[in-house]
């Protein structure tokens, strides 16, 4: 029972949380894909930029002296971090995307414009935050939560933190917001269509500027969403979302592009397989090491966890090699 | 005043001129159709009146104003819709959705045009929680027609709305157009079934190489010998 619950604590709670950083992350990827053709590559710095302002408010908030009981400030500020980063979305692709569409660049062009956007960001991290690491908890406890499982010789608790806690209600409250966004309001309706068939929207005389930068909003805010959580669970750095933008890639591809319930379906397969891969499953082997006919090994893991990037990738080739389009069947270019 | 007049229009996608001087003129009663051979420009026509190519030359006036190079948005909530050949519906939302997004120039009530629409088309009201892409061609066709009603158009252009369709179907699509016309919208349309089309046209319009080669009512355009030779197969 012990190993069950080590293996709950390591496996489950550490897919769910990394699996919402990737799902929440990788619904801007696939909007951003479905509404404008392209894949943005600058999706992660946007994540880390909304993560530092988040980390700027909190110390402002902390200056103030404002703060909620129970309730971490990085959360406190999260709205606020979000709508700001939302502005700076917007600013970005009137700075730098709009005048390429304008011109009617073709979607490599655009990839690579973001590539130049994330060196810009990340640039511009480094110049006032340096490349160190920053936390969000140096003057504020993480609390740890721990729930005793009432079974007889069992030791272990289930282990989680708060601020991992508080990310599973964010990420199911953004996704049930977005989800009545896109099936009630007429501008969730008229981005869908738009994704559908971009040409029969303007035909439609539906407002495709108007449509463009609700995308924005939507993938420039839920980008500092995904940012802060990654940063509030493990650490602030420049290049903190950059690493896992390949993996939030692969979770929007495998759910199909342009699919929002597929990114979020992607985030989660690919979150838990990350887990799985790089848990030692000696650790469940071991109570039933007299039944089996060769010796447990001391570590018996899929992948080592500096390799953990590899399973987002073969998962994409395998889900890929079965379903072209993704689970849920997405765009092509 | 006819309801659109396009005169002497001129325009392209940039290079050559595919249109060179087409001239039409409906009124909100009329069955406008468009005929001629392929490349000769009929499609380009109904693309140039919706601002999809450049007008470099001559006008296109819609109700007493000129709408050249005018975008979809704006002309939309001026009384215009479009129906395209292909691709015409939104695959992945439910037939209501689809009229939904027809409505979407409109800050009034659609819900009694959409009724309109359903009481036009009855099968669309059984299919309306129905992905539209799963529906059969004549079904889509309804369906693209439907949406591009909501915006309660005084002009419907409609590029081949027959097109792909089993003879059955053809007949049982232009029975309805003349169904939405007699509703009092004016319908523009470009037709590959020449003959069937022009049968029940007010006006007909022959396009050869980008521009008007004949004029007249449909029944006119069918009775002239030198049309039914060169256009619509002897």
């Amino acid at each position: 029972m012990n190993e069950l619950i080590f293996f709950f604590n390591n496996v489950i709670v550490a897919g769910v949380v990394l699996g919402s950083i990737y799902a929440v992350g990788a619904i801007g990827v696939t909007l951003i894909f479905g509404i404008l053709r392209f894949a943005h590559f600058a999706h992660g710095d946007m994540m880390t930029m909304g993560a530092f302002i988040a980390f700027l408010l909190m110390l402002a908030f902390q200056a103030m002296g404002i703060s909620v009981p129970f309730l971490p400030t990085g959360f406190l500020v999260l709205p606020i971090a979000m709508v700001i980063t939302a502005i700076i979305a917007l600013g970005l692709d009137k700075g730098f995307y709009a005048p390429l569409r304008r011109r009617g660049a073709r979607p490599v062009t655009l990839l690579i414009a973001s590539i130049g956007v994330t060196l810009i960001i990340q640039g511009l991290i480094r110049l006032f935050f340096g490349s160190g690491t920053w936390n969000f908890f140096e003057t504020e406890p993480k609390q740890l939560i721990r729930i005793p499982v009432p079974l007889e010789g069992v030791t272990r608790t289930i282990n989680f933190t708060q601020p991992q806690l508080l990310m599973v209600i964010c990420t199911v409250v953004a996704v049930l917001a977005l989800h009545f966004f896109l099936t009630r309001s007429r501008l969730g309706k008229a981005m869908r269509a738009m994704a559908d068939n971009a040409d029969l929207a303007q035909v439609s005389g539906i407002n495709t500027k108007l449509v463009v930068r609700v995308t924005w909003i939507i993938a420039g805010s839920l980008a500092a969403m995904a940012g802060t959580m990654l940063a509030l669970d493990v650490q602030l750095k420049p290049d903190l979302a950059f690493n896992i933008v390949l993996p939030i890639f692969a979770a929007a591809i495998v759910g199909g592009l342009g699919q929002s319930y597929g990114a979020i379906a992607g985030g989660f397969l690919i979150g838990f397989a990350e887990t799985a891969a790089i848990f030692n499953w000696s650790v469940l082997l071991r109570p039933i090491s007299g039944a089996l006919p060769f010796e447990v090994p001391a570590t018996l893991a899929v992948v080592p966890t500096e390799y953990k990037l590899t399973v987002a990738f073969v998962i994409l080739v395998v889900v890929l090699l079965w379903r072209p389009t993704g689970i849920f069947k997405g765009a092509q270019t | 005043m006819p309801l659109i007049e396009l005169k002497n229009v001129v325009g392209g996608y940039g290079g050559a001129p595919i249109l060179n001087g087409v001239n039409i003129a409906i009124e909100q009663s009329d069955i406008g159709v468009i005929v001629g051979p392929n490349g000769a420009g009929k499609s380009t026509t109904l693309k140039a009146i919706f601002g999809l190519l450049k007008v470099t030359e001559g006008s296109i006036v819609f109700g007493g104003e000129e709408i050249q190079n005018s975008l979809p948005d704006k002309l939309v909530p001026k009384g215009l819709s479009f129906v395209p050949q292909e691709k015409n519906v939104f695959t992945s939302m439910s037939v209501e959705e689809n009229l939904e997004m027809g409505a979407f120039t409109r800050t009034d009530d659609f819900r009694p045009t959409m009724e309109w629409v359903y009481e036009m088309f009855p099968v669309l009201r059984e299919k309306r929680r129905q992905p539209a892409g799963e529906l059969s061609g004549g079904q889509r066709q309804m369906v693209a027609m439907g949406r591009a009603l909501m915006s309660q158009p005084k002009l419907l252009l409609l590029d081949e709305p027959s097109a792909g369709l089993s003879p059955r179907y053809v007949l049982e699509i232009f029975e309805q157009i003349v169904k939405v016309n007699k509703a009092g919208v004016g319908i523009l349309m470009v037709e590959q079934n020449a003959r069937q089309a022009l049968a029940f046209a007010s006006r007909g319009f022959v396009l050869a190489t980008g521009k008007n080669r004949f004029t007249g009512t449909g029944p006119e355009l069918i009775a002239d010998p030198e049309v039914a030779k060169s256009f619509l197969g002897g």
